[in-house]
């Protein structure tokens, strides 16, 4: 091999090799960082006690994985019904053009950043929910704030998963004489659910993660909520408020649940992975 | 076919190291004592105020820069405590523990007082009413001659001197405070208030004055029969008054000791009335 | 035999598709009415070349479109030398399906699920205070690329591995050397694919707030340098939307700009590289 080969081989791999250890780097450090308060014990107690007020001492987080948890589901319950029936729309129903309308406007919608979504929630929602209930800022607000957020990439990535389908399938299935909607329901959607639910998986885990939306709209009580009418604070939120002047254990117990946090979202990430690989019946 | 040449790699490379290396060796010209650069962080009733001082010294003073950045009186006493900042902001005394790092300078006094929305019929509320409201006892606005709704209760995050001022003054602990919404800046607390016919909070005087000049639909209520306003803060009536410090570590710059040198002198007395604060008497400030 | 039933009728499934669809359009075009209602009032020539006054509320944002393009030109900077070369590692110099390119796609994969707070979190702690670098357009730029890269990488190498295998043997016959074949040939085909790959990464740059936040910090003056403090539009939308009573309108507006500026990239996109959904 020749000596330039050698060197720009050599300067390539090391620069994956740094792109490759950026998240060790993360990790290790998150880790670092947490384990202070990382002893057996400890660990239990984050879950264990319900009341978090770091300048007296108390710790817990229970109520802010409720709030995270909670949002989350909920966003999800709303989106991921729409998400794949809008993909399902666009791909099989929809005329021509209301298809191509239907795409861009998801793919619009999914390159808004959350503040954008979070300032209308703040503007718009939180008023809106006022009226109703409450103070306005709640579970509610951030799960329909999430749910916009989310219901075009659960969509697209439905969309990109039927369309990996084979056409056979579907000529096969008038060939057996099916109707529209039992081709989707028992052959297509079937064949594409392992990439589906891959998509949902992954897009929870990207709702976990979601800080800005909700430090807007969830109105940052710490508490379980009780109704959906009821402010909470989502664990990102806590870091957001309070990383600034976190000292000492605080600061420990925030880069505590930014860990709790990654091994969260990686494990969607990884849970996500392995639906694709083991649920896949087809090649 | 392809416009891709080493040749255009390299002029590319060399460009953009241009850009990185003036950039870089700008960011270094800010060591002498005329040009330069004062960063400050903390409490979110002082940065206001630093900000427009910050702004009249940059006219003064051409070469330097004065950037300020919120986050509370905690984040100002941590960030410049470690060095993150040059000048911390708290809108309280500090504690003897703290004064080991820091040494305070009060550039301004302030209060604390309750803010209700515009529209809200209620005028006045007793000591007691008040923390009965923050405890939750009292959870409907009928019960003190406003309308039947629900109190919707702002508390501050923790880690800002007007939660720990506010939680004193009324003997509570934060675990005690039933919260609707918890805020962070002043700011942020005003807009919600204002944002909620139902909703009550508690925030700096002279930011609330300020705000509601600006046209935010707040009103400030008086505290213990006072009125809350800068004259009953100013005249040393009002009881829940606080001073605003800078904190400074005591290996402080040149830059940064001519700057608070000027914020305690006479040249910023209508800056800081125009923010609604009392200015504090410049004839004895040490310099 | 399939079951008969109310779910297995095509013109009721059909109904509820529309209503779904009708649903999701008018919930989308409500919300992007309110913000152009909001922000469309407060916008002007004159904003976008002005600066702020009355912290924020009146004047323009000129000095936050700086900023923005700072950090931005700082993050790609990184992320493109770093980025071409995971991709070619991962087609060109890894062998396929070995050890080593998995270590390197299961780490990209996990660096792109981390949230965005973490990445917020890992900037200030390591960018700001452990590396000196303080609230600065630098440190944001650091923590924004190590975000954009997992989905630059991933657009890239995808990108590289549609040059058609052909083209690879006729290389190996006429003897070319590696560097020889990725500068010239390998790249140059892909030309496309690295173009929507950046332009995509600036878009996800471009959405991120609280990152910049605890890394570029608030400040709203003109950056002079990359050493400064500086407020992207995404966060300057927070403060207004947050902290700054009578700042919605300014909030809308600048909220306005932005899609815009995403809107036009995304056309880009689909001009540069078509028929591709990511």
């Amino acid at each position: 091999m020749r000596a330039g080969d050698l060197l720009v081989q050599s300067l390539v791999l090391f620069l994956a090799g740094v792109a490759a250890a950026i998240v060790v780097v993360i990790g290790v450090y998150l880790f670092l960082e947490s384990a202070p308060l990382l002893t057996g014990t400890g660990m239990l107690d984050f879950f264990r006690d319900q009341r978090w007020y770091p300048l007296e001492g108390e710790f817990g987080m229970a109520a802010m994985l409720a709030g995270t948890l909670s949002v989350t589901a909920l966003a999800m319950l709303l989106a991921a019904p729409v998400g794949i029936a809008a993909a399902v729309f666009i791909r099989y129903y929809a005329p021509p053009a209301v298809a191509i309308f239907y795409r861009r406007l998801l793919e619009l919608l999914s390159g808004i950043p959350s503040v954008v979504f979070g300032f209308w929630g703040l503007v718009v929602l939180v008023p809106l929910i006022a009226k109703l209930e409450g103070p306005g800022a709640s579970v509610l607000a951030g799960a329909l704030v999430l749910g916009l957020m989310i219901l075009p990439l659960v969509s697209l990535s439905t969309d990109s998963s039927l369309a990996q389908v084979p056409r056979n399938y579907w000529l096969a299935g008038t060939a057996l004489g099916l109707g529209r909607w039992a081709i989707v329901r028992k052959v297509m959607i079937p064949a594409a659910a392992p990439g589906i639910l891959a998509g949902m998986v992954l897009q929870t885990g990207r709702a976990l993660g979601e800080t800005m939306a909700l430090l807007m709209v969830t109105g940052n009580v710490v508490q379980w909520p009780s109704s959906v009418f009821e402010p909470v604070r989502a664990l990102t939120s806590n870091i957001a408020l309070e990383m600034a002047y976190a000292t000492g254990d605080h600061r420990t117990a925030l880069f505590v649940s930014g860990l709790i946090l990654l091994v969260m979202t990686a494990g969607m990430v990884a849970l996500a992975a392995l639906i694709q690989r083991r649920l896949r019946r087809y090649a | 076919m392809s416009s891709f040449t080493w040749k255009r790699v390299a002029t590319t490379a060399r460009w953009m190291g241009m850009v990185v290396t003036g950039s870089l060796i700008l960011a270094g010209c800010g060591n002498n004592e005329t040009t330069g650069k004062v960063t400050l962080s903390g409490s979110s009733t002082v940065a206001p105020l630093a900000q427009v001082i910050g702004q009249q010294y940059e006219s003064e003073n051409p070469g330097m820069e004065i950037d300020v950045q919120t986050g509370g009186s905690s984040r100002g006493i941590s960030d410049a405590t470690r060095g993150l900042v040059d000048i911390g902001m708290a809108s309280r005394a500090l504690t003897p523990e703290e004064q080991e790092n820091l040494s305070p300078h009060t550039i301004a006094w302030d209060g604390i007082a309750p803010i209700v929305h515009r529209d809200n019929p209620v005028t006045e509320l007793s000591d007691s009413q008040i923390r009965g409201i923050y405890t939750g006892e009292i959870s409907n606005w009928s019960v003190l001659g406003g309308p039947d709704a629900e109190i919707v209760v702002v508390n501050k995050a923790e880690g800002r001197s007007t939660l720990k001022l506010f939680l004193h003054y009324f003997d509570l602990k934060n675990s005690e405070i039933a919260a609707d919404v918890v805020i962070g800046d002043n700011q942020q607390g005003i807009k919600t208030v204002a944002g909620n016919p139902y909703a009550i909070g508690y925030v700096s005087i002279g930011t609330a004055e300020f705000e509601a000049s600006e046209g935010a639909a707040i009103r400030l209520l008086p505290m213990g029969g006072v009125e809350a306003s800068t004259a009953s803060v100013s005249s040393g009536r009002f009881p829940l008054s606080r001073p605003l410090n800078l904190l400074v570590r005591p290996d402080l710059s040149q830059a940064s000791q001519r700057f608070l040198d000027y914020a305690r002198s006479a040249q910023v007395a209508d800056l800081v009335k125009g923010q609604f604060f009392v200015p504090i008497d410049y004839s004895s400030a040490e310099h | 035999m399939l079951k008969a039933g109310i779910f297995s009728s095509d013109g009721l499934v059909s109904v509820v598709l529309w209503g779904a669809f009708a649903l999701v359009t008018v919930v989308s075009l409500w919300m992007l009415g309110d913000i152009l209602l909001l922000g469309l009032g407060h916008l002007s020539l004159d904003f976008v070349v002005a600066e702020p006054a009355d912290a924020g509320r009146n004047g323009g944002i000129a000095p936050l479109i700086v900023s923005t393009l700072m950090v931005l030109a700082v993050c790609m900077a990184v992320v493109i030398p770093v980025g071409l070369a995971t991709a070619l590692a991962i087609t060109e110099f890894l062998a396929p399906r070995s050890r080593w390119q998995a270590i390197l796609l299961r780490s990209l994969d996990l660096l792109s699920a981390v949230p965005s707070i973490v990445f917020g979190l890992f900037g200030y702690a390591f960018f700001a205070i452990q590396l000196g670098l303080g609230f600065s357009i630098l440190s944001g730029g650091l923590a924004l690329a190590c975000m954009a890269l997992p989905l630059f990488v991933r657009i890239t190498a995808s990108s590289l591995a549609m040059v058609p295998h052909s083209y690879r043997q006729a290389a190996d016959a006429l003897a070319i050397s590696r560097v020889s074949w990725c500068a010239h040939i390998l790249l140059p085909q892909s030309n496309s694919g690295i173009a929507a790959a950046t332009i995509l990464s600036i878009g996800r740059s471009l959405a991120e707030t609280a990152v910049l936040i605890f890394t570029a910090g608030y400040v709203m003056r003109m950056p002079d340098s990359i050493m400064d403090s500086g407020r992207t539009l995404a966060v300057h939308i927070y403060d207004l939307s947050m902290n700054v009573s009578g700042g919605d309108p300014a909030a809308g507006a600048t909220a306005l700009v932005l899609v815009v500026i995403l809107i036009v990239l995304n056309l880009i996109t689909r001009k540069v590289l078509p028929d591709r959904t990511f």
